[in-house]
């Protein structure tokens, strides 16, 4: 793919994006426009259960409730966009700004596929015959062909300058398959977080938890004496200090992955506010000068947003290899 | 912070987590034990190569020297060679000269010998022959002189004469 395919995907994108904005714009038409393009961003950085496309084109997707132990399973269709209650087997559901809500007071436990899952559901779909397809290549020959040729230097990347140097030679194989499947998992996603199709899974706080919890079982679980001995029982400092340095080190083992968490799902999300509300600008200021600006610095920063999609993922996989490096390092003390 | 907790999606986290779970494993299976271990067997194989090129290299070289070992070795042989024939042909030809000279010498000494002895041969004979001569010339003088009987008579009271004084 050269430059200019993506610079005409990057301007494409913008565009609808613009689209998605000017929907809005058209649907509620009495509001305030300020507070209009607030709502329009709060939608879109939320999860929704209908994937909509544009106005015209929109798919429902599958309700999956919990409610007092039973499983309730419907189609979104049913709410037609959130105007009308739905009832099933004898419980009566409504949609309220994203969230669906029990009639009696119930809490149902929401299961449901929303549009977040069903692209977790394509990615986890994209990665498996993408790298299937390129390990079967290895089969035939030595060297990679097609998509393997792309990836495999990515993969040797995060082998070699990720895994190697922070977990060590001895330990990194139990790791590389996490490593791997964590980096371009986030990648994936987040490029598809800067497509038209007005998805984006990196920011909600269930994913990046989902995925700081992994890192932080696979530390704990993998972690040697030497790791908790430094926690409980920090060798050379005076017994006094290390009352003090338990609980502080304990601590640490969860502010680690828990940063993972927030930085993720921060950066992303920023990175959507600020893109759309330059994008809204272009409703507000309505004229040549500043819309053509507010494009501009759009496609700037869409731009710069790619180079994050790829940071984040890099930063994340790098972090937690240094976390494992950190579970399985042997120290030499006395 | 209120925030992050009540948008926090069980469902979707429910879905996250058996989704990529799901995804490491599978993959860790199908795509990453697969590749790594090819690119591995292929990284391997290159430094098997390139060890083998190098030992190849080394050999070569150890080869070179050899021959040029052996080459130089050959050529100190055949320098000793070409010495010692030639010493062995200088010896035949002095020893040949010499073997000429003693030769030559011999026969030179025989010559020398014959000659004398032939020359003293002579002499004896030549002696010989004189003294037949002069005894043949003595009797002719004698048969002459003692032709007459005074002369006899003469000769004969010299004899005499000769005798009494001694």
């Amino acid at each position: 793919m050269n430059i200019k395919t993506i610079i005409f995907t990057i301007v494409i994108s913008v565009f609808s994006s613009l689209n998605i904005l000017a929907e809005e714009h058209m649907n509620h038409g009495d509001k305030d426009i300020k507070t209009e393009i607030k709502e329009t961003i709060a939608h879109h950085l939320m999860d929704s259960h209908d994937f909509v496309l544009t106005h015209d084109i929109s798919f429902s997707l599958p309700i999956i409730l919990y409610t007092d132990g039973n499983l309730d399973i419907f189609s979104s269709s049913n709410f037609h966009h959130g105007t009308t209650p739905h009832t099933v087997n004898g419980r009566t559901y409504s949609l309220d700004h994203g969230h669906i809500i029990e009639a009696s007071g119930l809490h149902p436990i929401d299961f449901s596929i929303t549009k977040n899952v069903t692209f977790i559901m394509i990615v986890f779909l994209i990665m498996l015959i993408m790298f299937t397809r390129m390990a079967k290549s290895y089969k035939k020959n030595a060297l990679p062909n097609g998509m393997g040729r792309l990836l495999e230097p990515i993969v040797l990347y995060i082998r070699d300058d990720i895994a190697i140097p922070n977990i060590g030679e001895k330990h990194y194989k139990k790791y590389m398959s996490y490593l791997l499947t964590v980096f371009f998992f986030i990648w994936i996603i987040n490029l598809f977080g800067l497509t038209p199709l007005g998805v984006n899974v990196t920011n909600n706080i269930a994913v990046t938890f989902s995925l700081a919890l992994i890192t932080y079982v696979l530390t704990t679980v993998t972690a040697n004496k030497s790791y908790w001995g430094h926690i409980f029982w920090m060798p050379g400092v005076p017994i006094p200090m290390k009352f003090i340095l338990a609980p502080i080190e304990l601590l640490g083992t969860i502010i680690k992955p828990f940063s993972l968490m927030i930085r993720l799902y921060a950066n992303i999300t920023a990175g959507h506010v600020v893109l759309m509300s330059i994008l809204g600008m272009i409703f507000i200021f309505k004229g040549w000068v500043g819309s053509s600006l507010s494009f501009g610095l759009a496609f700037a920063l869409s731009l710069l947003e790619l180079l994050v999609a790829a940071l984040q993922a890099y930063i994340f996989t790098m972090l937690s290899a240094l976390y494992f490096g950190a579970a399985v390092e042997e120290h030499h003390h006395e | 912070m209120d925030k992050l907790i009540n948008d926090f999606s069980v469902g979707l986290f429910f879905w996250q987590s058996l989704l990529f779970i799901a995804l490491i494993l599978l993959l860790k299976k199908f795509a990453w034990g697969p590749i790594l271990t090819a690119v591995e067997e292929r990284e391997d194989g290159i430094k098997d190569a390139l060890e083998a090129a190098e030992k190849a290299k080394a050999e070569m070289q150890a080869l070179n020297a050899d021959n040029e070992r052996i080459l130089a070795e050959a050529r100190i042989e055949r320098d000793a060679l070409l010495k010692e024939a030639r010493e062995i042909k200088d010896g035949i030809v002095n020893d040949a000269k010499e073997l000429a000279n003693t030769e030559a010498d011999k026969i030179l000494t025989t010559a020398k010998d014959q000659i004398n002895n032939e020359k003293m041969k002579a002499m004896t004979e030549l002696k010989n022959t004189v003294a037949t001569l002069s005894i043949d010339i003595a009797e002719k003088v004698l048969r002459s002189e003692l032709a007459d009987k005074k002369k006899q008579e003469d000769l004969v009271a010299n004899a005499l004469k000769e005798t009494e004084l001694n």
